[in-house]
């Protein structure tokens, strides 16, 4: 089961990529999208007997993550009619790379942090941190609304998959600060890029550039 | 039972403004809630704890919720006035996110519970991205939305930290993994070391976000800038001040865990760097709004250099708290109402505020001295004594800087403060009928009557608080 649970993270961390190097804003979301399945699939993986409680947590998560808010993100796509992620602030290939050498880093600090026992060979703390790490690249350097709401979702992911090192000994802990944040910050984000959408007749932030020193 | 109402009753007006029939009603609900819950805040005494110790005032939480309560007050009156003016502008929306906010805020500054802090956090801040976007147009939609993006890393990364801080619990010797404070300060010495750094540090980028420390404080000028000036006010002197109080609990734990030092150094640094970074956009800034979002920046460097340097610094950044919050009352108000009578915020626009309103340009003048530490304002005691503590605790660059740093601020404001009130009135025509009146200055000129109380002499109440609340963070090492 380790081994598989091994293996969800390491699909995890390669949709981080995915997700950076495309310019295509739908392969972007569908990236999150499994990356949000891989996550919640997770913590049943690792852990051997998985309670009512933590299933209850997966299902949430699972749906929230890999289906309400990439579908709400793909529909907001088709409405403003754009397919593409146009010059963003880092090129593609430059941002891969970043992440390339971030994941690294975070791999070495990673290995500073002691663990207890049972978390030991599991990938966690890497994992996490450099898909937060990719998540916080998507949400600085690109200019679509969309893909800096995928970024957040991703950098989310992250935090999920270090909460559930957690999830046994602080289940509450857990549950209100993932869900919480999950669904109340997109929520939100989802309503103010409807009032962007309608004021400029489109999700590029770009126009949001009036506001400079 | 009072401590709870203080969360609860807020909650409850806003309920109560959600589904008023009158659009009149809804600030008024505002206002009443606002001195009840300034009345209940200087009522509890501290100890009072409910939720089986999850709630609970100690001298520092009952500083920041007076501070707090009394800054809602004052913006609540203002605002009974103000969104009279306004009334192309629906206000239910408002006026419940208004309460949203002072129950989030009170939770904040009362919580003893890692999560709870983070919980209230993240309500204040949702509540408060609406407020930004009370305008509804092109500019504020930007501006909320920066807010929300920057604010929503802030808050994940805060998530983030205080989930290493709770790893450090679990991974520690001490066997005992609650989140209370109290729970982390006795078995701090058992906390795992790097796990607590790790979540120290996390934190101090979350909450530092939220408290609009450089390099974090980017949407700062945006939000303050587009924002009504009273809900300028509301987050310069009183979300800021809650995040200041999530960090200062925090470093409590890093003092108990011997880690003190570390978090002082890294204080110092992030307040330097603030003081710098306001510094070089307020020489030459052009919009008096904008001006007062960087002055923002500033002071919070001053109250966490304040920590970081220790000694009789604390209290001095403790008082500065008061002091600040005050003064920034009186200055966004009074730009909020110069705005309004010029229908511009840029000193391109703008002059000759004595002649127009004279009432709210002298206020703004006052403000502006006050805020720069000119005697006998209650900032000047206040960024005098945390130079003192520097002094004392033999940090000498920083003394140096934080002084060069006063100056320059001082020139580079004094010089946009002055465009604004001096000169003639602009002869072009976007000029706006508003003028003073007693309602639209009397909560400025009540707040600018404390801060030179704060400045001659500091009532023995509130002297007594701040002593005690320092003591609260002097540790060990």
């Amino acid at each position: 089961m380790r081994e598989a649970a091994s293996s969800a993270l390491i699909l995890a961390v390669t949709m981080n990529f995915l997700a950076l190097g495309t310019s295509n804003l739908k392969a972007c979301i569908r990236a999150a999208a499994l990356q949000g399945l891989f996550v919640s699939a997770f913590p049943l993986l690792f852990t051997p007997a998985p309670s009512l409680r933590l299933l209850g947590l997966v299902i949430v998560a699972g749906i929230v993550k890999a289906v309400v808010i990439p579908g709400m993100l793909t529909r907001a796509l088709r409405e403003v009619h754009i397919r593409h992620e146009m010059e963003p602030y880092l090129g593609l290939v430059p941002s891969v790379l970043l992440l390339a050498a971030g994941t690294g880093a975070t791999t070495l600090f990673a290995s500073r942090l002691p663990l207890l026992p049972a978390h030991r060979d599991l990938l966690v703390v890497p994992v996490a941190l450099s898909t937060l790490f990719a998540g916080f690249l998507l949400l600085t350097t690109r200019r679509k609304a969309i893909s800096q709401v995928t970024g957040y979702l991703i950098l989310e992911n992250g935090i999920f998959v270090f909460a559930q090192l957690l999830h046994e000994a602080m289940p509450t802990l857990v549950e209100v600060g993932v869900l919480l944040d999950l669904l109340v910050g997109i929520f939100v984000m989802g309503i103010v890029m409807n009032h962007i959408q309608r004021e400029f007749g489109s999700l590029d932030t770009e126009r949001l550039a009036e506001l400079r020193d | 039972m009072l401590l709870l109402a203080l969360i609860v009753v807020p909650l409850l007006a806003a309920l109560a403004a959600s589904v008023t029939p009158s659009e009149k009603a809804a600030p008024l609900i505002v206002a009443g809630t606002a001195v009840l819950h300034l009345i209940g805040s200087l009522a509890v005494r501290s100890g009072d704890a409910t939720f089986g110790g999850w709630f609970q005032v100690d001298a520092l939480g009952h500083l920041i919720l007076d501070v707090v309560s009394l800054l809602f007050t004052l913006c609540a009156l203002y605002g009974v006035e103000y969104l009279r003016l306004r009334k192309e502008r629906a206000n239910r929306v408002f006026c419940v996110c208004l309460l949203t906010f002072l129950s989030m805020a009170t939770a904040i500054t009362v919580a003893q519970h890692l999560a709870v802090v983070w919980v209230a956090v993240e309500g204040a801040t949702l509540s408060t991205a609406i407020l930004i976007y009370f305008n509804h147009n092109a500019r504020s939609l930007e501006a909320a939305w920066k807010y929300l993006m920057i604010g929503s890393v802030g808050i994940a990364l805060a998530l983030l930290g205080s989930l290493f801080v709770a790893y450090a619990a679990l991974h520690g010797a001490s066997g005992d993994e609650s989140l209370l404070f109290g729970a982390l300060l006795e078995h701090a010495g058992g906390l795992s070391r790097p796990w607590l750094r790790a979540g120290f540090v996390l934190l101090l980028v979350g909450y530092g976000t939220k408290m609009g420390l450089a390099p974090m404080h980017t949407w700062k000028p945006d939000a303050y800038g587009e924002a009504p000036g009273i809900i300028g006010a509301l987050l310069a002197g009183g979300m800021t001040n809650c995040a200041f109080l999530a960090l200062l609990r925090v470093y409590r734990v890093m003092q108990a865990a011997g880690e003190g030092a570390f978090a002082r150094e890294l204080f110092l640094a992030l307040g330097l760097l603030s003081m710098g970074v306001a510094a070089a956009f307020m020489v030459g800034q052009r919009d008096f709004k904008r001006m007062l979002a960087y002055s923002s920046v500033e002071h919070m460097g001053i109250l966490v250099v304040g920590i970081g340097a220790g000694g009789v610094a604390v209290p001095g950044a403790l008082l500065h708290v008061i002091n600040n919050s005050l003064t920034k009352v009186v200055l966004f108000l009074s730009a909020g109402n110069i705005h309004r009578a010029y229908g511009s915020k840029t000193i391109d626009a703008v002059s000759g505020a004595f002649r127009r309103v004279p009432l709210s340009a002298v206020l703004f003048l006052a403000g502006f001295l006050a805020i720069t530490g000119s005697p006998p304002f209650g900032p000047f005691i206040s960024e005098f004594t945390i130079l003192v503590g520097a002094m004392k605790g033999h940090l000498f660059v920083t003394a140096a800087l934080f002084l060069f740093f006063l100056v320059v601020i001082f020139i580079g404001m004094g010089s946009t403060v002055l465009a604004v009130v001096q000169g003639p009135i602009p002869p072009a025509g976007n000029a706006t009928d508003f003028r003073d009146s007693l309602w639209k200055t009397a909560p400025m000129l009540a707040a600018l009557a404390m801060v030179v109380i704060m400045g001659i002499w500091i009532p023995g109440a509130v002297f007594e608080l701040v002593l005690e609340a320092a003591k609260s963070l002097e540790g060990a090492s």
